[in-house]
């Protein structure tokens, strides 16, 4: 199980990667920083970027409305 | 020059000032109503205390006028102000006007953040503000025309009333050649705003590269109205040209290299960002859809399969791409886009091929999604409409949305609406609404009057359910909500109700941080929230700037920093900028102090006036939690999770009723204790009061700042 943003529990599947969590979390909005157990994941790395079993994953959108 | 016929009224002369680290000090008073013209001098106490901008703005109306004026008095003024950083050229979003009236649908101060050239011109015309006061007794065009050094009162019966046609018109007039165009900056309504309560007031920007006018508006609670009423028909500052130190900045060399830095983080990251020069705002039609937060059908549900139908991608197809779109001088981030050679299928323009400033996100999903509108086309169409008849595009889908939810409830029918269906999705009704609005038929007028009053009449006249259309009625203080679903989110329940001129999201707006990235869980969190973010966003507004060059563009090294989400390095840029600008060395915490003497004001001005208590800052429910049993049963799963895991209770055992029932009990429960959360964080009482305290501490502890709030203590 992944924790996402301290809140959502999502289950982890083999070969997960961060852009595929963001899938299914229906994350869309584009400028997002990524940390996993507190270490920032760079933008460009995300189709890669694993993610383990039992990670804490934090998704903060970066938008604050007009 | 065009030749027309030009009947001077009253006339002032004076002598353009050099402008001093961002200040003319002196601002203009025109009385419309005994020809009254003279210059007032700006003194270092409102400097100090109120900066410029709004700040100058509500300090200027409060002496204008009494506890009982309303919109409607002679006494109730339009103050216009930039601020010390309105002009500059080399930081994105530096041009803004700041309008301030008492609002004709909420019976308070508003206030509104435009773009547009007409504040850094007036302020290179000599003044810091304009107040416009009285009544005229016939159609008049305030000119302040700096070349002149002249500030005229006039009439100008040729002058046509819509905006699209008012202000090309008064461009001509004014314009000796064509170049001086650019140096002609209006401010106009419409003839909707005669007829309804929802006036806009449209701010020009000569456009070189369309060889035409484009609009930008100061659009919530009514200041079109008030302008209208006034019998004015335009503002108008015909200014100098001007280069990158005309606004005489105390450091240059600070300024442009805090520019240039910030000039290039646009360039290399808007692209694979938000794409602001190539979409604006719209882009977050889809998104929010994504999210839930989209308003579909009078807020009742937070997306629709259809919204993709008008997403990002759909208006990058239909904005002209290539052309520098910023509302000022100098912005890069350029999200004011707009449809070209667009030809109108309705209305007494029909066949005409108009320029559509927008549609910004706002609109798009006011007139478009949350009236069940998902046509492109009939946005575009409304849009216009809106803005050339001088009607706020916000309040107006507001306005729709909740009279065809009346509609499809059976409160309404075509006996009562001259015959139009207002049903969501129907598309010609909501257009055909707006051009009665425009001709002041019956019907328009009740409409015209906004959510807010309209409630109040179809109780009276129609029987409505009391309960249900308050509920429903998406309005806080009688201002229509922006357009972003709030149920899931009780800081934004907050950011739009405990705010001051009423539910606007450039308040706050946290719905990101709270209810998707969970940054803000307990009470206090959103507390402290709704204290800082209020604040900053206040101070754009006192300054001149735009809110969006702050969080929509962003180099990625900010993710590293301590606070991400309030992006530090921005915020050390307007540090910078301020104290280039004034000569005035200021620090990150003085930017949240400088906004609270403001918004402290502020709050005690609307209590003068009568309203700016707790019992002001309650939210219809619609804004916490499903009103009708078919919006619980669109996210029944939802509800009922949260039934469980909130309260302990089994939502298999309780009908929907008891259902709907434990959340709307809930829901209120929780935000009465974010009021109580706030309002402490802020320095008020429990009934919404500054303290002396906090007066004192704020040095705004005038005698009759502490008469106002000593009745309420």
């Amino acid at each position: 199980m992944i924790t996402v943003n301290k809140r959502d529990q999502i289950p982890w599947e083999e070969g997960m990667t961060v852009a595929r969590l963001l899938e299914r979390m229906n994350y869309t909005y584009p400028h997002l920083i990524v940390a996993i157990n507190g270490a920032v994941v760079p933008h460009d790395a995300y189709a890669e970027w694993p993610v383990q079993d039992g990670d804490d994953v934090r998704v903060i959108h970066m938008i604050a409305g007009g | 020059m065009k030749a027309v016929t030009r009947n001077v009224l009253a006339e002032f002369d004076y002598t353009v000032p050099t402008i001093e680290r961002g200040y003319t000090n002196q601002t203009l008073y025109v009385n419309v109503g005994n020809g009254e013209i003279k210059a007032k001098p700006v003194t270092e106490e409102m400097k100090l205390k109120f900066t410029g901008g709004k700040g100058f703005d509500l300090w200027l109306l409060w002496h204008a006028v009494k506890d009982t004026t309303r919109w409607h008095d002679p006494e109730n003024e339009i103050v216009i102000s930039t601020g010390p950083c309105g002009g500059i050229t080399q930081y994105p979003g530096s041009g803004k006007s700041l309008v301030t009236t008492i609002s004709p649908t909420t019976d308070i101060v508003t206030d509104c953040n435009t773009g547009g050239h007409f504040g850094p011109y007036l302020k290179f015309a000599g003044w810091d503000a304009i107040e416009l006061q009285g009544i005229a007794e016939r159609d008049v065009v305030v000119v302040v025309d700096a070349i002149r050094g002249k500030v005229t009162i006039e009439e100008m019966p040729e002058a046509p009333k819509d905006t699209h046609l008012l202000g090309a018109w008064l461009t001509e007039v004014l314009a000796e050649k064509p170049e001086d165009r650019y140096y002609i900056a209006t401010v106009t309504s419409g003839q909707a705003a005669e007829h309804s309560l929802l006036g806009v007031l449209n701010f020009s920007l000569f456009d070189r590269k369309r060889n035409d006018l484009r609009y930008k508006q100061a659009a919530r609670g009514g200041p079109g109205t008030v302008f209208r009423h006034k019998r004015i028909l335009a503002l108008v500052v015909r200014s100098r040209p001007f280069d990158g130190k005309t606004n005489n900045p105390a450091d240059l060399a600070r300024l442009a290299r805090v520019g240039a830095d910030m000039q290039r983080e646009v360039a290399k990251w808007d692209p694979v960002q938000n794409r602001m020069r190539n979409r604006g705002t719209p882009y977050l039609v889809g998104i929010m859809s994504d999210y839930d937060l989209l308003p579909v059908h009078n807020h009742k549900f937070g997306g629709h399969p259809k919204a993709h139908a008008i997403n990002g991608a759909y208006w990058e197809s239909r904005f002209t791409q290539d052309l520098p779109d910023g509302c000022w001088y100098g912005c890069t981030v350029a999200c004011a886009h707009a449809v070209d050679g667009f030809e109108l299928k309705t209305g007494p323009y029909k066949g005409q091929k108009v320029i559509v400033d927008g549609p910004e996100y706002e609109t798009a999903a006011g007139v478009g999604t949350n009236c069940g509108i998902f046509d492109g086309d009939a946005i575009l169409e409304i849009n216009f409409y809106c803005d050339t008849y001088g009607i706020d595009t916000i309040s107006y889908g507001a306005t729709v949305a909740f009279l065809m939810e009346c509609y499809e409830a059976g409160i309404l029918d075509k006996e009562k609406t001259e015959g139009l269906e207002l049903r969501f999705g129907n598309a010609e009704a909501s257009l055909e609404l707006l051009h009665r609005i425009a001709a002041g038929t019956p019907f328009g007028k009740i409409a015209g009057m906004g959510v807010h009053k309209l409630k109040a009449y179809l109780i009276e006249h129609y029987g409505a359910d009391a309960q249900f259309v308050h509920d429903i009625g998406m309005e806080n203080k009688g201002m229509e909500y922006s357009m972003y679903i709030a149920k899931e989110s009780l800081a934004q329940q907050g950011g739009y109700a405990l705010t001051n001129k009423g539910p606007q999201h450039d308040e706050a707006w946290l719905i990101f941080m709270d209810q998707v990235n969970n940054q803000i869980p307990t009470f206090e969190d959103k507390a402290e929230a709704l204290h800082y973010f209020p604040l900053f966003r206040t101070w754009f507004g006192l300054c001149g700037f735009c809110k969006l060059p702050w969080n929509d563009v962003v180099d990625p090294k900010n993710a590293l920093s301590d606070e991400p989400h309030k992006i530090p390095h921005h915020v050390q840029n307007y540090v910078d900028i301020f104290s280039a600008v004034t000569g005035r060395e200021i620090t990150k915490e003085d930017i949240i102090h400088m906004s609270e003497r403001v918004y402290n004001f502020q709050r005690v001005f609307n209590i003068r006036l009568g309203k700016g208590l707790r019992e002001h800052d309650m939210p219809p429910y619609r804004a916490l939690g499903p009103v009708t049993e078919e919006e619980y049963l669109s996210r029944q799963e939802r509800y009922d999770k949260q039934l469980r895991e909130w309260l302990g209770l089994d939502p298999s055992t309780m009908t929907l009723q008891e259902k709907m029932a434990a959340h709307r009990k809930y829901r209120y429960e929780r935000y009465e204790m974010l009021m109580d959360a706030v309002y402490e964080r802020r320095g008020w009482t429990r009934n919404g009061v500054p303290t002396l305290e906090k007066l004192q501490e704020l040095g705004i502890d005038y005698p009759e700042v502490v008469e106002v709030v000593k009745k309420h203590l």
